[in-house]
């Protein structure tokens, strides 16, 4: 760590306040505010990188192995036989294609889910940074509070609840749920203050825009780098819920994803069950992909909105 | 953006924000108020159904009755659920400094501007994120195992004699691992975003006066992202409290390290699924309830006031 400071321009210290100091060495063209790069730094972070992706890594390379090849070979490389292909179409096909049901459940849960918890969360943010209403300070109070209740605390009680509305076992238990995020709420609360000036809500209005036309118009472009970011956070958490789907559903034609793959995974552990670990750690890599390149396809936008907040001053 | 501003015909409004901030009006509520009426049916009304419930008791013979605050006397004096509180608070001490650290120097590390291929860095760093806590589990639970594991694997090969991850004295450090593998990359982001909002200004004022890296990162960066790192702690360990699917998915790799009241959040889950009492259950969810919001709640006052 210590090429930070090796590596730093060789700044002057400052004289007295009539010095006029110079910024940076000429020399070695940068733009201003841009210091020059370290390799130890990058080496250091390097370690963190490797820590991140050789797990991801060693999923990628099980996948391609056989049940067999999974307990022969080496995990971090590739067994002789090469059988991506093969898992692939078998997690497919395994159990009359009950993965594929799964996936669509799952993707069913995102798009209501997380869909409808980013609507919420941008008309709550704007609402909470544009506005001043009676009961502001209380709403934020019981939300913040709210988040530190152990799921538990809330999810039997859900169950129990949902279960004499006649609710669970169907996908409106994880449905409706899925529907707050509190840290949604807080991001685009934080995103609207910064994102749009009071004063061009003000002008919409003299103009004589209505609070509706005033929010799609005027707010809600604003707003679009951080809706996408809150966007790619409930996805992130409806996709991979596990905990509320394994209460409020019995019925694995309504699993989502995750659900599935550790039934799957339990199965080994039953009596006369058929150990799939090949699937389960194809399955496992089938789920990870569609967030991943979501998450990559997103990033354009979402960077955009980060840029943007920083230009301001 | 204000050049817009019809700033030259209001004339100049020193004191505009005070006048816009007293005019107060409900029109906030047509936007908050779908979140609210959600939130009332899926947090609040269960909350309150969770306290009604703790006060009754369900017996074999009797019935359902009204007990007061006897389930709570009792889970003051369960053994089992402290045991779990105990677990998780060693967790919290230990996973929370670890992976906030971490996400913290990268952070600095990406805002430095320092790195070869920071956008390389930043993507690959978050990508964990992206996998399901059941997936991570499941992963993490191959490589620590006997069967697959790259553990049996690198002592095979190396001869090492690493010690088995999922033994009872480890298991509680290899969920560590897992949880920090998993939330590294979404702290480094928040730390980052926060970061990347710090006027640069700032950095050429303290440059010109002379502050080195270490000056501008610990009387600059480091303040003004306060608010973000006591986010990301309160998260945290409200996070570590509600420890659930990590050892829940290891559970069946490692049944005598990892009981059905590993954690509180396992506990109620068993003794409402498997044991059918559930309002012993809610009365320990909520007991837990409220430990997590007064810890957070302490956090947040002391976060706040450090150098306020």
């Amino acid at each position: 760590m210590s090429s930070t400071t090796a590596s730093r321009p060789a700044v002057p210290k400052a004289g007295g306040p009539g010095s006029a100091p110079r910024l940076r060495p000429t020399r070695g063209r940068r733009t201003p505010g841009r210091p020059r790069r370290s390799v130890l730094l990058t080496l250091v972070t390097g370690v963190v990188l490797l820590y991140s992706l050789v797990p991801l890594l060693w999923l990628v390379i099980s996948a391609t192995k056989t049940q067999a090849g999974l307990a022969r070979s080496f995990g971090l490389w590739f067994d002789g036989d090469f059988a991506l292909w093969e898992n692939i179409s078998r997690t497919f096909t395994y159990h009359d294609g009950v993965f594929v049901r799964w996936l669509l459940n799952t993707l069913l849960y995102v798009v209501a889910g997380a869909g409808g918890a980013t609507f919420l969360a941008v008309l709550g943010g704007y609402a909470l940074a544009k506005f001043d209403f009676p009961g502001k300070r209380a709403v934020f109070a019981v939300v913040i509070g709210a988040v530190a209740v152990p799921g538990t605390a809330l999810a039997v009680p859900t169950f129990l609840m949902f279960s004499k509305m006649g609710l669970t076992d169907t996908p409106w238990a994880v449905i409706i749920p899925s529907l707050i995020s509190p840290f949604g709420l807080y991001l685009m609360w934080v995103f609207a203050t910064e994102a749009i000036p009071t004063e061009l809500m003000e002008a919409a209005r003299i103009d004589g825009a209505s609070e509706l036309r005033t929010f799609f118009q005027v707010a809600l472009p604003l707003l679009a780098p951080g809706t996408v970011t809150v966007l790619l956070f409930t996805m992130v958490a409806t996709w991979n819920n596990y905990f509320l789907p394994l209460i409020m559903l019995k019925d694995p034609d309504w699993y989502p994803l995750t659900l599935g793959l550790d039934s799957w995974n339990k199965q080994a552990a039953t009596a006369g069950g058929e150990a799939v670990f090949n699937l389960v750690l194809t399955g496992s890599l089938l789920t990870v992909v569609p967030l991943i390149a979501a998450f990559l396809l997103l990033q354009k936008y979402w960077q955009s909105g980060l840029s943007a907040g920083s230009v301001k001053e | 953006m204000t050049t817009l501003l019809p700033a030259a015909a209001a004339g100049r409004r020193p004191d505009e924000p005070r006048v816009r901030r007293e005019r107060r009006s409900w029109t906030g509520w047509g936007f908050i108020g779908p979140f609210v009426l959600v939130f009332a049916l899926v947090f609040l009304a269960p909350l309150a159904y969770s306290v009604h419930l703790s006060l009754f008791r369900t017996q074999l013979i009797g019935g359902t009755r009204f007990v007061g605050i006897e389930n709570y006397q009792q889970a003051l004096q369960d053994s089992r659920f402290w045991d779990g509180v105990a677990r998780v608070g060693l967790f919290l001490a230990v996973q929370v400094p670890i992976m906030l650290g971490i996400a913290l120097l990268v952070a600095l590390a990406l805002d430095s501007g320092r790195l070869y291929g920071k956008h390389f860095f930043r993507i690959s760093i978050f990508l964990p994120y992206a996998v399901p806590a059941v997936v991570a589990s499941l992963m993490w639970g191959f490589m620590y195992g006997t069967r697959f594991g790259l553990v049996g694997d690198i002592n095979d090969a190396f001869g090492a004699g690493l010690p088995d991850p999922l033994s009872s004295d480890l298991v509680l450090a290899s969920i560590g691992n897992i949880v920090t593998w998993e939330f590294v990359g979404y702290n480094m982001l928040i730390f980052y975003s926060a970061l990347r909002v710090v006027p640069h200004s700032l950095y050429e004022a303290a440059e010109i006066d002379g502050a080195g890296q270490w000056r501008v990162i610990s009387a600059i960066k480091l303040p003004a992202i306060r608010g973000a790192l006591v986010i990301a702690t309160i998260f945290s360990i409200i996070g570590s409290f509600q420890l659930f699917n990590e050892p829940a998915i290891l559970q069946k790799l490692a049944p005598n390290a990892i009981t059905t009241d590993y954690t509180p959040n396992l506990y109620t889950y068993s003794l409402s699924f498997s044991g059918q009492q559930h309002n012993y259950s809610a009365t320990v969810a909520i007991v837990m309830g409220v430990i997590t919001m007064v810890v957070a709640y302490v956090v947040q006052l002391r976060g706040m006031r450090k150098g306020a």
